[in-house]
Parts: structure tokens; C-alpha cells; sequence
């Protein structure tokens, strides 16, 4: 994991800057004509969408190849801005989707942008189950700790004690710590990335792209315009330079013994289960039966 | 000699065959009775002959994952029951919004809720239309043997690739369960439509545009279209629009696509029509019992006849309609409280006398309760 993870981004032919994004432009690969996007300024989902594009970039993933099953919310609508097979599914759902998707056409290199209401919420029944099965593909969950779509309403991932158009109190229930959930379940990868650090995302994302199996990344997105503001959390600046000092960690553990959210949430690559990639397992598994077929009617 | 072959067959596993036959590759589901053989009969074959099966963690999540296999190039469908179905219906309408083509089949058991699990009904004749939320797109299907299980399946998956629709195949549990010996045509003889794939340059395609046919190509992921599928309201471009212009011709097209295509969508069986002043209408087992009925009628001298959609829905309402002008009454038996009667009295002139026999205790409805109805009809027509 170290040979991509906060080593020279571009694997040491970086110019002097160090940054490793000399030979990475954006623009080839995004629908341009889509231009002006639709985030607000400082979401973090436009970050996030930038380190995905520059892995797969370093990857060298064809982008004929690539498809982009996303779900719905904000960061569901960030897949559309991608140049490539591009699916916006419904909301909770794009795990489901993409399991089809991924059985059918094992070629497609499969990412599936999500939200943390989208992912764990509604969709946490596909999550759990995705992970279990181990098909490849790479779910990046951005966590806003919001529904942001939807103007600002609690999500299973907002720290108790948050602001939010549906906790006028303050959130009372725990968070939940999806990277956690997902090793659990069995996810044979997972990891956590912050917006604040993108060529260290990108690395992150590199290793979810390249790994032959399910993977899980989370990734720290702040949403400023109604998170932010109703939590009094100081301009975009601000807030994403809190993602490195301290995570927040004065809103965790008030209500339960053990919070879901840990004080110091860890980054990088969390957990490895390396086992069987789940399409390639039933196919060999079906291959004695195919022998056996009879043509009869087909 | 592509010679058929004889084989003694549930409705259930029927359905089954005939998907594999039309070219189903991909089936996803979640067990529920009385469908479930289905979901087996797939598991077992569909390796056979390189296809992929999944039991995924619900109804949903099965829905879901046909319509990725579709999306993804592979004839895909699932099969259910009416909890189940109920749960399929956000992503069916994803189906119809966004033009993918896929299977459902719906094998009807005492509802509502958990219902009679066991028990025949015929209670999902409307929420087959009407299940999804908003205008849609929808073709539903109605056998009423094990060969029809087959055949009306392979028209199914030929209806939906070529239409580009979800289509749904709507059985009872008495023709789910039903066994029959039925003559399965060679797998050579069997016709099957393809979809319109993309193959214009991509700078030219437009992934939702209007065409003669009012059918657009789809594009097949990896042949270089890198086209957006969403179910949001879009415009040609498959991208979102709200523009109220771009969506109103959309919608227009998605909706009056089927209509355009009555010809291969429609499906009728007729017995006695010609002369008949009493109608039977009325699907799946409960037709096999009218049919009964009318023939007895008919040979008691009473000019009885039966209306039979096929294809459920679109409704044949012209087709019941040229029929309708020359009978004084019509009855409508169905294991429901009044449903496809609704269908029937709207499309009915207000002369003609309409006559129900519902049923909602879990048992299936007998020809001689049709016949004493048909029989007291032709009394006071
Ligand atoms: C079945 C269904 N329920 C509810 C909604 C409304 N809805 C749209 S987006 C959303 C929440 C999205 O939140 P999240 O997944 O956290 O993504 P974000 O917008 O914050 O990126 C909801 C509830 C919907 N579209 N579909």
C-alpha cells in the first residue's frame, strides 16, 4: 500500500514542485460542456472528483472503459460530470445497480460515487451486502455529514450535537463510522481520504482503483454552504483546515459510552481482506456445471 | 430437423425456459413464494449456458441489479410476487424513465401486505399499470397455460429489447404452479429481437432523441459513446433538463412510444366474438374457466363469448371495443375486488350492461359460476 499512499504522487517523475500534476488535465476528462457544475463553492465533492479523475489518469484507466454508477444527491450528480459511461441511478441504490452492472460486463472498471445518507442510510442494506460479496468495484462514499441535496437534514454519519434542519436540538443519535462498518462486513478493502489532502486522496483512490475486489473509501467532504453555516463552522478555508487538525473531535462521544466516530478519525488505508473477487469465484464455480449443459432448448 | 422437444412443465419453470431462450443472460432475485422456482429453474441454467445468477438482499436491490445487467448490454429479469413487486416499483419506474430494457414477473398471491402467500389472485392487474410513481411506460403480459408462460416470456424479452420498456409478465399462482406437458420449439426456430445498439459517430448521437420509430438506439458501455443515463427528466442528450419545452417532448415520446408499436404489442385471444351477446373478459385461470363457461353457454344455446387480453396492458381497447358494439352484456370475473372491470366499464358504451364476479377468499373462480352468470345475463339481455 505504501508504494502509493503519501509517496511522490506521481511516483517520482514529478517535476520540482512535488505536486504531480504536470501531466494530469482535468479537463480531458469531463464533460466540459456541462460547464459552470452545479456545487457550491467549497464542497468538497468537487475536490474528491478531482482526485478520482487524476487516479484514474495515473492509472491509465480508458475512459470508454470506465463507468461511473452513482446514486442520488449531490455527490450523486458529480458522476455526470465525468467523461465516461456515466449512470445516475436512484437514491440509496447505485450498489445494486452496479452488482448487475459489474456481473455483466466484468471488462467495465466500475466506481460508484455515493453519499453518506445515499450509502448508509437508504442504501445501507446494499452496502453491507456489497461488501460481503467482493465484487470488484470502488465505492467512494462522500461524507458531508449532511443530506446537502435535500437542504440540510441529519444523516446517519452528522456528529451528535450537530445543527440540522431536522435535529433543532442538536443530534442526538451516534454517528455511524462506515469504514468500521464496511471491514465488518467484509469489504476486502477500506480506507478513508480527506479533501484537504487531494494528492494523498488520489493515492488513496489509486489503491481502491487498482484493487481486485470491493472496495470502501470514504472520503472526508465538507459541505460548507448549509453544514457549515448552520454549525457556525467558519468559511470554506476554515472548515476544510479543521480536517486536519482535529476532525471535529468536540462534538464526538457526549451521548453514548462508545461513539461510533472515533476522536481521531484515521486516514489512509484502514483494513486489507484479500479473498476471492466475487464474479471470478462464481464463474469458476459455474464452469463444471456449463460442461455438463445440455443444448437441448438453450 | 430442428425437432421441439415434449417436456412436462410448471408455469413457474416455464417462464423460465422461455427467458433463457429469448436470450436472458442475467437473472437477479429474492426468494418469495409462489414465484420462487423461478429464481431456481434460473440458478440452475442459466450457468449452463454462460449466464449469470444472483440472489441479491432484496426485491429492490434485484430490480436494481437487472437494469445495471441491461444497462450493461444483457438481456436481464427478475422474478416476484406482490410484496416483492410492491418493493421493485421505485426502480421499475427507473426502467421506463430511463428506456432499459428488462423482464419482471409478477406471479400474483392473495394480497394486500403479506396476504395469503399460498393463494392465488389476480389482485396486481392495476399496480402492473400504475405501480410506479408518474406517468410511465409499461407492457404487461397475462398468460393463462405453462405454454403461454413460455411463449408470452420470449415475446416479453423481444417486446422490451425492441421497445426498449420494462415489460412485466403477470401470472397467478394457479398458472405459476400449474403443470402442463407443452411442445418447446427448437431453440433455432425461436425468434428473438435484439436492441437497437448505437452505431452512428458519437459527435451525431443522441441517446434520447426522436427517431422514425420513436425508439432511440442505445449505447452499448465501452463502444466509445460515453453516454449519461439518469433518471432525472432529460433531454436528448440524456443529460437533466427542466426545460419545459425539452421535457414535454420527451415525455411525449416516452409515453406514446408503446402506441406507436401496437402492432406487435397487442395480443387478443377471441372465442365466440363474432355473433356473442354476452362477454366474458377476464385473464390468466380465471380465462380458463370462462372459456369453459362460454363454450357450455354456447352449446346451451346462449351466444356467449370471451375476451381475452393477452397483452393486459395497453388494454386492446379497439380490438374490445369492435367486439363490445355487438354484445348487450359484459361480465367480468377476477380473483379482486373490481379491478380490470374498471378498464372494461370505461371503454364500454353506456347501453351495454356490466356484470361482476369477484373473488378474494384465496380460491379460484369455476366455470359454473361464470356459466349461472352468463346464463342469468342472456336471460335479460
Ligand atoms: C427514495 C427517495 N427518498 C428520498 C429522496 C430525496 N433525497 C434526495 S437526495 C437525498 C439525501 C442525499 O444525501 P447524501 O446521500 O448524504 O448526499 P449529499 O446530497 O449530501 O451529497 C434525499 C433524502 C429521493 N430522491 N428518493
Amino acid at each position: 500500500m505504501d508504494s502509493a499512499l503519501g509517496k511522490n504522487p506521481t511516483g517520482g517523475n514529478a517535476g520540482s514542485a512535488g505536486t504531480g500534476i504536470e501531466d494530469f488535465d482535468i479537463r480531458a476528462y469531463l464533460r466540459l460542456d456541462l460547464m459552470p457544475h452545479f456545487m457550491c463553492p467549497g464542497c468538497g465533492h468537487g475536490i474528491a472528483l478531482r482526485a478520482l479523475l487524476w487516479a484514474v489518469h495515473e492509472l491509465a484507466i480508458p475512459k470508454d472503459r470506465l463507468a461511473i454508477v452513482s446514486g442520488i444527491g449531490c455527490s450523486g450528480r458529480v458522476g455526470a460530470y465525468i467523461d465516461a459511461n456515466t449512470f445516475h441511478t436512484t437514491h440509496g441504490r447505485p450498489l445494486a445497480f452496479a452488482t448487475g452492472l459489474a456481473l455483466a460486463r466484468p471488462d467495465l472498471e466500475i466506481v460508484v460515487i455515493t453519499g453518506d445518507g445515499d450509502c448508509l442510510a437508504i442504501g445501507g442494506n446494499h452496502l453491507i451486502h456489497a461488501c460481503r460479496r467482493n465484487l470488484h468495484m470502488t465505492c467512494i462514499m462522500l461524507n458531508n455529514e449532511i443530506y446537502g441535496m435535500t437542504g440540510g437534514q441529519v444523516s446517519p454519519t452528522t456528529a451528535e450535537n450537530r445543527m440540522t434542519t431536522t435535529t433543532p436540538a442538536g443530534n442526538t443519535e451516534p454517528a455511524f463510522n462506515a469504514c468500521a462498518l464496511a471491514a465488518a462486513a467484509g469489504a476486502s478493502l477500506v480506507g478513508r481520504g480527506i479533501t484537504l489532502q487531494t494528492p494523498a486522496l488520489k493515492n488513496l483512490m489509486k489503491e481502491g482503483l487498482a484493487h481486485r475486489g470491493f472496495s470502501f473509501l470514504e472520503v472526508i467532504s465538507d459541505c460548507t454552504e448549509i453544514f457549515g453555516r448552520k454549525n457556525d463552522l467558519g468559511s470554506s478555508p476554515e472548515m476544510i483546515l479543521r480536517q486536519k487538525s482535529q476532525m471535529r473531535p468536540e462534538y464526538f462521544g457526549n451521548v453514548v459510552d462508545e461513539p461510533f466516530r472515533p476522536n481521531a478519525m484515521k486516514t489512509g488505508i484502514l483494513s486489507r481482506n484479500e479473498r476471492p473477487e466475487y464474479g471470478d469465484a462464481y464463474r469458476a464455480a459455474m464452469v463444471s456445471t456449463r460442461a455438463t449443459a445440455s443444448h437441448g432448448h438453450g | 430437423m430442428l425437432a421441439s422437444v415434449r417436456q412436462n412443465l410448471q408455469g413457474n419453470q416455464a417462464c423460465a425456459l422461455g427467458a433463457i431462450a429469448a436470450g436472458c443472460r442475467f437473472y437477479a432475485g429474492y426468494p418469495i413464494t409462489p414465484s420462487s422456482e423461478i429464481a431456481e429453474k434460473m440458478a440452475v441454467e442459466l450457468p449452463k449456458v454462460g449466464g449469470t445468477f444472483i440472489q441479491m438482499e432484496d426485491e429492490i436491490a434485484s430490480m436494481a441489479a437487472i437494469i445495471g445487467a441491461s444497462m450493461g448490454g444483457v438481456k436481464a429479469m427478475t422474478a416476484t410476487s406482490g410484496p416483492g413487486f410492491s418493493l421493485k416499483q421505485e426502480n421499475l419506474g427507473y426502467g421506463a424513465m430511463a428506456e432499459v430494457p428488462c423482464v419482471v414477473i409478477d406471479v400474483m398471491r392473495g394480497g394486500p401486505s403479506t396476504g395469503m402467500p399460498t393463494r392465488p389472485a389476480q389482485g396486481d392487474i392495476m399496480q402492473s399499470r400504475w405501480g410506479t410513481h408518474g406517468d410511465h411506460p409499461i407492457i404487461v403480459l397475462a398468460p393463462s397455460s405453462v405454454k403461454e408462460a413460455y411463449d408470452q416470456t420470449i415475446r416479453a424479452f423481444n417486446l422490451s429489447e425492441r421497445l426498449r420498456t420494462p415489460v412485466v409478465v403477470l401470472l397467478d399462482e394457479v398458472i405459476g404452479h400449474l403443470v402442463e406437458t407443452i411442445e418447446i420449439p427448437h431453440i433455432d426456430t425461436i425468434e428473438r429481437a435484439e436492441r437497437k445498439w448505437a452505431t452512428e459517430a458519437r459527435e451525431t448521437y443522441l441517446p434520447y432523441g426522436e427517431t422514425d420509430d420513436g425508439i432511440p438506439a442505445m449505447a452499448r458501455p465501452g463502444d466509445g459513446y460515453r453516454s449519461h443515463t439518469t433518471g432525472l427528466t432529460h433531454g436528448p442528450s440524456g443529460f437533466p433538463t427542466q426545460k419545459p419545452a425539452e421535457v414535454n417532448d420527451m415525455m411525449q415520446r416516452l409515453l406514446g412510444k408503446i402506441d406507436r408499436h401496437r402492432d406487435i404489442v397487442d395480443d387478443v385471444e377471441t372465442v365466440g366474438c363474432d355473433d356473442a351477446e354476452v362477454l366474458v373478459v377476464t385473464v390468466g385461470i380465471t380465462a380458463r374457466a370462462a372459456r369453459r363457461a362460454v363454450r357450455q353457454a354456447r352449446d346451451a344455446g346462449i351466444k356467449a363469448g370471451l375476451f381475452r387480453p393477452v397483452t393486459l396492458w395497453p388494454f386492446p381497447e379497439n380490438q374490445f371495443r369492435a367486439v363490445e358494439a355487438r354484445v348487450h352484456s359484459v361480465l367480468v370475473p377476477e380473483m379482486n375486488a373490481g379491478q380490470l372491470c374498471l378498464e372494461v366499464e370505461r371503454l364500454s358504451a353506456r347501453r351495454t350492461k356490466i356484470a361482476r364476479i369477484n373473488r378474494i377468499d384465496g380460491e379460484a373462480i369455476e366455470p359454473a359460476h361464470i356459466l349461472s352468470t352468463i346464463e342469468e345475463l342472456g336471460r335479460h339481455g
